[in-house]
């Protein structure tokens, strides 16, 4: 492979009259009637973020509630209704879009050398759609909230829940299509808009698990959408379909409903894993090893992950057969984890090692994916399954996947592209600090739940039997720790807006392509449409000559 | 927590194994990356590391062995679950009713208890359960086992008490307000002890508080001969179910029926419940599909009471003691049966 001489200028700060997507227009108007990607993705930002905060007081409460093993901060419809829109905010308005719309609008269209995403008007429309499912989803949370747990299983939350399960329903329903439309956009501008010289396995690997994700919120979206208004039918108009009373069916709905929610877990870390590619390999300054091993493992977890939604069944009254067939199948779908695991860990070995703040987001995911992806294998085990399902042994597994993982990776990738969508760098000392006070407060918190939910403490309960509070107690105080952790970013990222140094072009020395835009980057992205002719993370084809 | 059922020590083994193999992988992976990560560490920043594209041997080993140690894990609990699923056919069943938010379970001798359950240790216990209203789970951790417990249907399990002992019950899936005081007490006792209890009568067990509430003598037998009676299931199927203008159901229980369309199905509890609440969903051959639907008629704990009647109906066509119930059905059976309170 040819060398490429590359000009890399590490010092010069951007100029003050440089005009770029933040300056060009400061109204509102440009704001909310833009079509620039960029700008998308700092709405979402701010969005999200809102909604992070909102979803972590609810569990704030539920922790503070699990001090004592007895009901005393919250009475029980309280706490189900804390519990429920905890898991609801935090999936659809939080983790299912967060990197895909925050960071993939932002640097997507950048990495495959465009000026935009394929639809820009869609883009936004999947903006303000967002926003109508939240402010429903809002409203129902403002009137009482619902219970009834995220998994809205029937015929409670049809015919005997009291609580406001329709406006929350409906929130959901439409903030899909937010989910759908960007997985479409995202779809057709990896097919359509890469710039010359950009064939498939040239693409960055956040690319491949950004289309990854995409296929799932495209496909799977739509199951749920009609999951959920066949609930509302049935609560509203009486129609029977899910609840025994009304001649329905169960377990129907439970079908349906995780034939949507699994391949969701992957809408929910298949990003996460891109970013951790990207940060890897910049700040191993190496390319990945393995790299079309990873690229197609993120295709299989796509696919697989349809085959699999019966595990979380193997408990419900689904037939030993079909248990079995999901059991198998969800064992083979920890296999190409595995394999990225293992290859960002060999892309390590003979590496340029540095360890500014997205280096160890990217490494504390690597530890606290591994962790959640293996006490996965204890649930995908029938026998074990067994014992385990409904306890806090699955809170804990699925916290480590969402907030060990892909958490991690969001903070790894906000942190890492902060520069290039502010302009502005965030002060390295505190970063790193956040990061460590993130990790030790997260494992604090959710590694007791392993034990307690194999000791048999069941979820969603609001009174635990006493012989389980010395765990709780350890978790709320990993909590509090964590929550400083999560806290000390949403100060100092605002604060280095106005006071934070200004950022160099490439301050990391990444050899990715959003990276050869000025930064922040003027509204077209680049000024001429680049040709490529290497590989992505190719820093050893990169002899850089350092300029100023 | 120490199991305390049949199934106990072959789940923690599992549990076990499962876990020495995910600490090997991440305390691997974790010491790479820190060895990897200090012998690496950046140096001076002129250094171009090499580029290593893969290696493809590399990767296949590290896809085929997890591959064959995950499906002979897969494997492993699959057979185990397999065994959780096909209780003994001599099990003790006890029929179990979840409702928001207690637990009822009846013994074989037809007595109810709330929030509790005794079994024999050492016997297999079958539970047959149903909920009145929305989905519960019947979960005991120390034994190892829980189960969905389902409105409109009946769920199974079956587990082989060990150890004496009492051992919490938790409702394990959401079911609303009081889901987290859903719970309850299982009482193991020894044979000798459980008998005593069915019957009512004092043991040292009961004295020392061990058994928790005393067994009501209210038999279901004539709980359920009474609503059979009033529901008038007797003018078609007879004073003692030998049958008249509806088929004969003395004998009936665990029985091979021909349906008039040709199928034959076992009379099991899903099959005398169905029938109660939907009869023309199977006509017995040679039968007019004249039965009338009982559904709004009886709760749950009502048709399971009938089931228990049904069942004591000998081929004989009398009430008699438990010939068709599972086996181990101890000596306390009521003699009041056929007579209407105690």
């Amino acid at each position: 492979m040819a060398t490429v001489t590359r000009t890399v200028d590490y010092e010069r700060p951007i100029y003050e009259e440089e005009v770029n997507y933040l300056n060009t227009d400061y109204s509102l108007k440009s704001w909310l009637f833009t079509l620039d990607h960029k700008r998308i993705g700092i709405l979402y930002l701010i969005s999200i973020s809102l909604m992070f905060i909102l979803g972590s007081a609810a569990a704030g409460l539920i922790r503070l509630e699990l001090l004592t093993p007895q009901g005393d901060l919250l009475n029980a419809d309280a706490y189900n209704r804390a519990f429920t829109m905890h898991g609801i905010i935090m999936v659809f308005l939080f983790l299912i879009p967060s990197i895909p719309t925050v960071l993939g609008n932002f640097v997507l269209p950048m990495m495959l050398g465009a000026r935009d995403v394929a639809f820009p008007r869609l883009n936004l429309l999947s903006w303000y759609i967002y926003v109508f499912g939240a402010l429903w989803i809002l409203a129902g949370l403002i009137l009482g909230g619902a219970d009834g747990g995220w998994t809205f299983y029937p015929p409670y939350s049809t015919t005997y829940a009291n609580s406001h399960i329709v406006p929350v329903a409906l929130g959901i329903f439409i903030v899909g299509f937010s989910s759908i439309l960007t997985g479409l956009n995202f779809i057709v501008t990896t097919h359509r808009m890469r710039a010359p010289g950009l064939t498939w396995f040239r693409l960055p690997l956040f690319v491949w698990s950004l289309y990854a994700t995409s296929l799932i919120q495209v496909l799977a979206t739509p199951v749920l959408a009609i999951t959920l208004l066949l609930v509302a039918v049935e609560r509203v108009l009486g129609v029977g379909i899910f609840s025994p009373q009304l001649g329905g069916d169960p377990i129907l709905f439970q079908h349906m409903f995780w034939f949507y929610s699994h391949p969701a877990v992957y809408i929910m870390i298949l990003p996460g894993m891109g970013v951790v590619s990207e940060l890897i390999a910049c700040f191993s300054r190496k390319n990945v090893f393995g790299y079309k091993f990873v690229a197609l493992a993120s295709v299989a977890i796509a696919v697989y992950g349809f085959l699999v939604w019966g595990h979380h069944m193997f408990v419900a009254g689904q037939s030993v057969y079909a248990g079995m067939i999901f059991s198998a199948l969800s064992f083979l779908v920890a296999i190409p984890s595995a394999i990225k695991v293992f290859n960002w860990t060999a892309t390590l070995y003979k590496g340029s090692i540095s360890f500014q703040t997205p280096m160890l987001y990217a490494l504390g995911f690597i530890g606290l994916f591994t962790i959640g992806g293996l006490t996965g294998l204890y649930l995908a085990a029938l026998a074990t399954d067994v014992h385990l399902s409904d306890t806090y042994f699955v809170v804990a597994h699925f916290h480590y996947i969402m907030v060990g993982g892909m958490m991690l990776a969001y903070l790894g990738g906000l942190h890492y592209w902060w520069p290039k969508m502010t302009g502005r760098m965030y002060p390295e000392l505190l970063g790193k600090l956040s990061a460590l006070i993130v990790f030790i407060g997260f494992n604090l918190t959710f590694f007791p739940q392993f034990i307690v939910g194999f000791e048999g403490m069941p979820r969603r309960y609001h009174e635990y039997a006493s012989q389980y509070q010395i765990f709780n107690v350890l978790s709320t105080a990993g909590a509090s720790i964590l929550g400083v952790g999560f806290i000390l970013p949403v100060f100092y990222l605002l604060w280095s807006l106005k006071w934070g140094e200004k950022a160099p072009i490439n301050p990391w020395g990444s050899a990715g392509l959003e990276w050869q835009t000025p930064t922040p980057p003027p509204t077209q992205n680049f000024l001429e449409t680049p040709v490529i002719t290497t590989g992505p993370h190719h820093y050893s084809q990169v002899r850089e000559e350092v300029v100023g | 927590m120490r199991g305390a059922s049949n199934f106990a020590g072959q789940i923690d083994l599992l549990f076990w194994f499962i876990t020495i193999l995910s600490a090997l992988i991440a305390i691997g992976v974790f010491i790479l990356i820190v060895v990897f990560a200090t012998r690496y560490r950046r140096r001076y920043s002129g250094y171009v590391p090499p580029a290593i594209e893969g290696n493809n041997k590399l990767e296949i080993a590290w896809i085929v062995i997890p591959t064959v140690i995950a499906l002979a894990t897969f494997a492993w609990a699959a057979v185990v679950y397999v065994h959780m699923h096909n209780p003994p056919k001599d099990a003790l069943t006890i029929y179990v009713v979840g409702r928001q938010w207690m637990w009822k379970a009846q013994q074989p001798t037809g007595q109810w208890e709330n929030n509790e359950l005794h079994v024999p240790v050492g016997k297999p216990v079958k539970l047959v359960m149903t909920s009145q209203d929305v989905i519960h789970d019947f979960f005991v951790p120390a034994f190892r086992v829980k189960q969905d417990v389902i409105p409109g249907r009946y769920t199974t399990m079956w587990f082989t008490a060990e150890k004496p002992g009492v051992y919490d019950l938790f409702c394990a899936e959401y079911c609303g307000t009081n889901h987290s005081e859903m719970i309850g007490k299982v009482y193991a006792l020894s044979q000798q002890d459980y008998e005593a209890w069915l019957s009512g009568g004092t043991t040292t067990a009961s004295s020392s508080g061990m058994t928790g509430s005393g067994g009501s003598q209210a038999s279901s037998q004539s709980a359920g001969q009474q609503l059979y009676q009033s529901l008038g299931c007797a003018s078609c199927h007879g004073q003692n179910g030998e049958g008249n203008i509806g088929p004969r159901l003395a004998g009936l229980y665990g029985s091979k029926v021909q349906l008039s369309n040709g199928q034959t199905v076992v009379a099991d509890d899903a099959y005398i419940r169905e029938s109660i609440l939907n009869p023309q969903a199977k006509i017995v051959k040679g039968y007019q599909p004249i039965m009338p639907t009982f559904q709004g008629q009886v709760t749950e704990q009502d048709i399971l009471q009938l089931i228990q009647f049904i069942k004591s109906l000998g081929n004989s066509g009398s009430q008699g003691t438990a010939q068709n119930q599972g086996g181990n059905m101890p000596a306390a059976s009521p003699a009041a049966a056929g007579q209407s309170g105690q």
